[in-house]
């Protein structure tokens, strides 16, 4: 097996000023990733760590060579990439088996493309298998593995093409928490005892906690559009100790970097971020108001009464960190509470949620919603003007396109609709996709 | 899917010690014995055609054996043609951009194309082709079966191909497999599923056309090609019953035998194909597939078949030349999409015109406007049988669907029925229609439903069999009864899959009704006034611009009843009904 001793320091692959973008319309595109750079050296682990929408995921892509950056170059060995690589192979968030190869059929999958000969392929396939503990599932099909299993699956049909640098693409993600963790331990072990047949690897995660415990090196990301907002070097040494103090420092910080109002690259201060930067075409998370009413009630409550550390919270709520995040955003946008340095804390407002009834509640949520959303202020505005009190959801939806992708608007216009629909603000029929006022009837 | 087989017993573990097992005697027999028979009734095709007047068909019931295998073999050889196709077309229709822009139009009419109607072009066409030969005149038959299959089959295999799971392709592209191992590695075994359970669906429906084409009179031509069709047409003829009956029995066990040893091991082999990774019920089994397994011989003669076939899948298989960048890049442009699109529509002007030049050659506007009165009769047939059929068999179908053991034992009974080609029972209603003296304009409308309506009571069945428990519960415990429970509670959960049915039926009844408008008994011939009978007539006269008029306003009011009426139910039922 190789050499993993750390950073050797022979850049394999370069990525320099990679814009992606995709087209809306004629002249109009939307931007995912806005001139990223970065190098991967021999025998390092780098982590690409940011929010969903913050084109972590299709740079990944393009390192890979699956789609091609609309502007800049990614070099592998000195070479353009221009098509998937020869040693490079990736590991998906989804597991992607084929359900009718059996595991042994699914490892050799890459070597079939390479045409390398069956007996050869077999005894490849067959060192894969036992290096990643799968040995006796061989002729298994993934219908018959549980998902940590399918994604060992996954580990080995990468590992057999001995690659030089593995892609991950959120691996762990679609695991539940126990599995996540063995499988992740057992990756990390077999990399610092040099056991792999690879050389680096890149993964893509946005959970904080694992970016950590497994990079060298972790890129932020910050979102819309995608940059490589700051680089921050994990220098503590394997196996790492979650309850370490310089552990949960490095955790601490990244949060505070990742909650940053002014953007994961700026500097860190303690006060509460301004609220002005919220326009009709901001991101708005699809979150339900039960979920939104249920965190500020539990932010009311003791232990916290009324400010939390996020990755406290996330941790007694037995919530994955990452997922706090767009609740607390939303919260944020709504004015219920201010989230900063980590910490997210509930306004005068929000106290006063928590405490009423109802409907003085369903009118205190409305009241924000005009106020400070400026999307459902805009909706309640076209059909107070319109004689019918009636507008299409294309009609917005055409409108929010012209800015963000298709799923976006979908997602902002969901997000609103809901709150909407609980401030009793407008009225949205799904049948007819439209908009309208109570009718008094 | 919609397909419940009976359940077969599980039997006891694979045995591998004893050298030869009882499954292998059965199994010995029954491929030597298939493959005599297929080489015998294979000769016969290669025979000049003066030879089947020489040995006409003979209403001897120990003959129906061969025919029924001559049939069968037809039915074969084009459900291969049929696959063939669809591999190639669906893959070029998925693939390229601008291929689609042609392909999936002219596929979405083709299957409103009434199938009978191209058997008179096709007839002339492949006797042209092998002139003097009986080959000719089986190539006809045997297209006329293909016209009756591939068309859903490749909607299914396009279909899906457009589906693929986005991460299976990039795993494919990822680990740069060619696009050879592409196809038969993902594309293929994607759509395995539907494509099964289409075949299947079509090949339901061929046995109708099969018989049908086996005797066939364009002009002065009339042909009857050994087999069970040809049988039948013979026994109308002579006006015996009896052989009608034997037919009968034949077809059932043709049916019953295809059922069983080609599809349900189809069905239950292609289970390991199927995407989704939760179980919704016991998968389906076949005593057949078990067979395969088990015994020794059909392992010794398949799996290097098998090891063959996976072996070419395997071949890291790629063209031998790359298109130069330039000239990719030119051929995507936007100027080539324009010039692409000018070309189709010049096409299509001029296909347009060539139509109407050939048909105006004997027909007058008059008559374009009397045959447009014709497709409606037919038109208000299809629609006012279609509704009495879901009258009867929606609450049937849904009194036998909410009874689990009543639902699997009818089930299959269901299915098959809706595979037995009606045809054949025509003569004994013709029979009772003379006998009483009825009007056909009325009495004949029925067979156009007989073989079809089956498709909505197996639909309603399985629509009722999935409907959730907890729902009928819920609907029961808020006391929620007859009038309200039947159109609040149940047909909501079972109208997608009575759409699918009636769709199904519908389609089938326009076919039927060419051979259902005019049925003879002997030298009774009765007649019912609309389009197919109209389209029937010029086929027997060989006036093949009223046939080219017939077909293109059947087409039309295929077309039109699809789009106006069954394709905004299933949209409505695919957005608001669904239970999932």
């Amino acid at each position: 097996m190789l050499d993993t001793t750390q950073s050797s320091g022979t850049p394999m692959l370069s990525v320099s000023h990679v814009v992606q973008s995709f087209r809306k319309s004629e002249n109009n595109r939307i931007l995912v990733l806005d001139d990223v750079s970065l190098a991967i050296k021999e025998g390092e682990i780098v982590g690409l760590l940011g929010r969903s929408g913050s084109g972590k995921s299709s740079l990944l892509r393009i390192i890979s060579g699956l789609t091609p950056p609309f502007a800049g170059d990614v070099t592998w060995y000195g070479e353009k990439v221009s098509g998937p690589s020869e040693g490079i192979a990736m590991v998906f968030q989804t597991f992607a088996l084929f359900p009718w190869l059996t595991v042994r059929q699914n490892v050799e999958i890459g070597l079939e493309a390479l045409g390398i000969a069956a007996a050869e392929r077999r005894r490849r396939a067959e060192e894969a298998i036992d290096l990643i503990g799968l040995g006796g599932f061989e002729s298994a099909y993934p219908k018959e593995l549980s998902g940590g299993m399918r994604q060992r699956v996954g580990f080995a049909r990468a590992l057999v093409v001995h690659p030089r640098l593995m892609l991950m693409d959120e691996p762990f993600s679609a695991l539940d928490v126990l599995t996540a963790e063995t499988l992740r331990t057992d990756i990390i072990d077999l990399w610092t005892d040099g056991a792999l047949p690879i050389k680096s690897i890149l993964i893509v995660t946005h959970n904080i906690e694992e970016a950590v415990l497994m990079c060298d090196r972790v890129l932020i990301f910050s979102s819309n559009p995608g940059r490589v907002a700051f680089e921050m070097p994990i220098a503590l040494p394997h196996p790492r100790d979650r309850q370490a103090p310089e552990f949960r420092d490095l955790v601490e910080e990244i949060y505070a970097r990742m909650t940053n109002r002014e953007g994961p690259g700026a500097p860190l201060h303690g006060a509460a971020a301004p609220h002005a930067d919220i326009t009709l075409t901001t991101y708005l998370p699809p979150i339900s108001t039960n979920v939104l009413a249920g965190l500020m009630e539990e932010l009311a409550d003791p232990p916290y009464s009324g400010k939390a550390d996020l990755p406290a919270l996330a941790e007694s709520l037995h919530m994955p960190a990452d997922s706090l995040f767009p609740i607390a955003e939303a919260l944020h946008m709504l004015r219920f509470a201010d989230v900063a340095g980590g910490d997210i804390t509930l306004t005068e407002a929000g106290r006063r949620f928590v405490a009423a009834e109802v409907e003085p509640r369903k009118a205190l949520f409305a009241e924000h919603l005009l106020a400070h959303i400026p999307l459902a202020a805009h909706i309640r505005r076209v059909l107070d003007e319109r004689p019918s009190h009636r507008a299409p959801w294309s009609r917005f939806a055409d409108e929010l396109e012209d800015h963000m992708s298709e799923d976006f608007a979908r997602d902002c216009l969901r997000a609103v609709t809901n709150w909407g629909r609980y401030g009793e603000t407008f009225i949205y029929d799904e049948q007819v996709r439209q908009f309208s006022l109570e009718t008094e009837d | 899917m919609l397909f419940q087989p009976a359940a077969v017993g599980n039997g006891p573990a694979p045995v591998r010690s004893r050298f030869f097992t009882p499954f292998d005697l059965f199994a010995f027999a029954v491929v030597f014995g298939l493959l005599a028979l297929f080489t015998q009734s294979t000769q016969e095709a290669l025979v000049p055609i003066s030879d089947l007047d020489r040995t006409p068909i003979t209403l001897d019931p120990s003959a129906l054996p061969e025919y029924a295998l001559r049939t069968t073999a037809r039915m074969l050889a084009a459900i291969i043609a049929s696959l063939i196709f669809t591999f190639l077309y669906g893959a070029i229709a998925a693939k390229s951009r601008r291929a689609e822009m042609v392909l999936i139009p002219i596929l979405d009419i083709l299957q409103s194309v009434p199938v009978l109607g191209f058997l008179s072009f096709t007839v002339v066409f492949f006797m042209g082709l092998f002139p003097g030969q009986v080959l000719g005149v089986e190539f006809a038959a045997v297209f006329a079966i293909f016209t009756s299959q591939a068309w859903n089959m490749t909607f299914s295999f396009y279909q899906s191909l457009k589906t693929l799971p986005r991460d299976l392709e990039e795993v494919s592209s990822s680990f740069r497999l060619t696009g050879w191992q592409r196809f038969w590695r993902l594309e293929v075994p994607f759509s395995m599923p539907g494509l099964v359970w289409n075949t299947m669906m079509s090949m339901s429906g061929g046995w109708f056309f099969v018989v049908a084409s086996e005797a066939i009179t364009v002009g002065s031509t009339t042909i009857t090609l050994p087999g069970i069709g040809a049988y039948v047409a013979t026994a109308i003829d002579q006006k015996d019953l009896v052989a009608v009956g034997w037919s009968v029995v034949a077809m059932l066990v043709v049916i019953l035998i295809y059922d069983q040893l080609l599809f349900r091991p189809l069905v239950a082999w292609a289970e390991k194909f199927r995407f989704e990774t939760s179980v919704g019920g016991p998968p389906p089994r076949s005593w057949v597939l078990d067979l395969i397994k088990r015994a020794h011989l059909f392992q010794f003669v398949i799996a290097p078949f098998g090891r063959a076939l996976r072996g070419a899948a395997r071949m890291p298989l790629a063209l031998p030349v790359a298109v130069p960048r330039p000239v990719g890049v030119a051929w995507s442009s936007r100027a080539m999409d324009r010039i692409w699109s000018v070309l189709i529509a010049a096409a299509a002007l001029y296909s347009v015109w060539l139509i109407v030049r050939f048909v105006a050659t004997e027909v007058g506007l008059s008559e374009v406007f009397h045959v447009l009165w014709l497709g409606f009769l037919t038109l208000l047939r299809v629609a006012v049988l279609i509704f009495i059929a879901s009258l009867i068999w929606v609450p049937i179908g849904v009194w036998i669907g909410l009874r689990p053991k009543v639902a699997t034992a009818v089930q299959p009974l269901a299915q098959f029925l809706a595979a037995f080609p009606a045809n054949i029972i025509f003569p004994f209603a013709v029979v009772a229609i003379v006998y009483f003296g009825l009007d056909p304009n009325i009495w004949l409308s029925p067979l156009m439903v007989l073989g079809t309506q089956w498709y909505i009571l197996f639909n309603v069945i399985a629509g009722a069999s999935a409907f959730p428990t907890d729902m009928r519960e819920a609907a029961a415990s808020f006391h929620i009864r007859g009038w309200h429970w039947w159109t609040k509670v149940i047909l909501p959960g079972v109208f997608p899959y009575y759409v699918t049915g009636a769709l199904t039926a519908s389609g089938g009844s326009w076919n039927a009704s060419i051979v259902a408008e005019v049925a003879s008994w002997g030298d009774t011939t009765l007649r019912a006034e609309g389009l197919g009978a109209y389209i029937a007539d010029a086929t027997t006269a060989g006036d093949y611009p009223r046939i080219t008029l017939g077909i293109a306003v059947m087409s039309l009011y295929v077309i039109a009843f699809n789009r106006t009426l069954w394709r905004p139910m299933f949209n409505f039922a695919a957005r608001r009904l669904r239970l999932d």
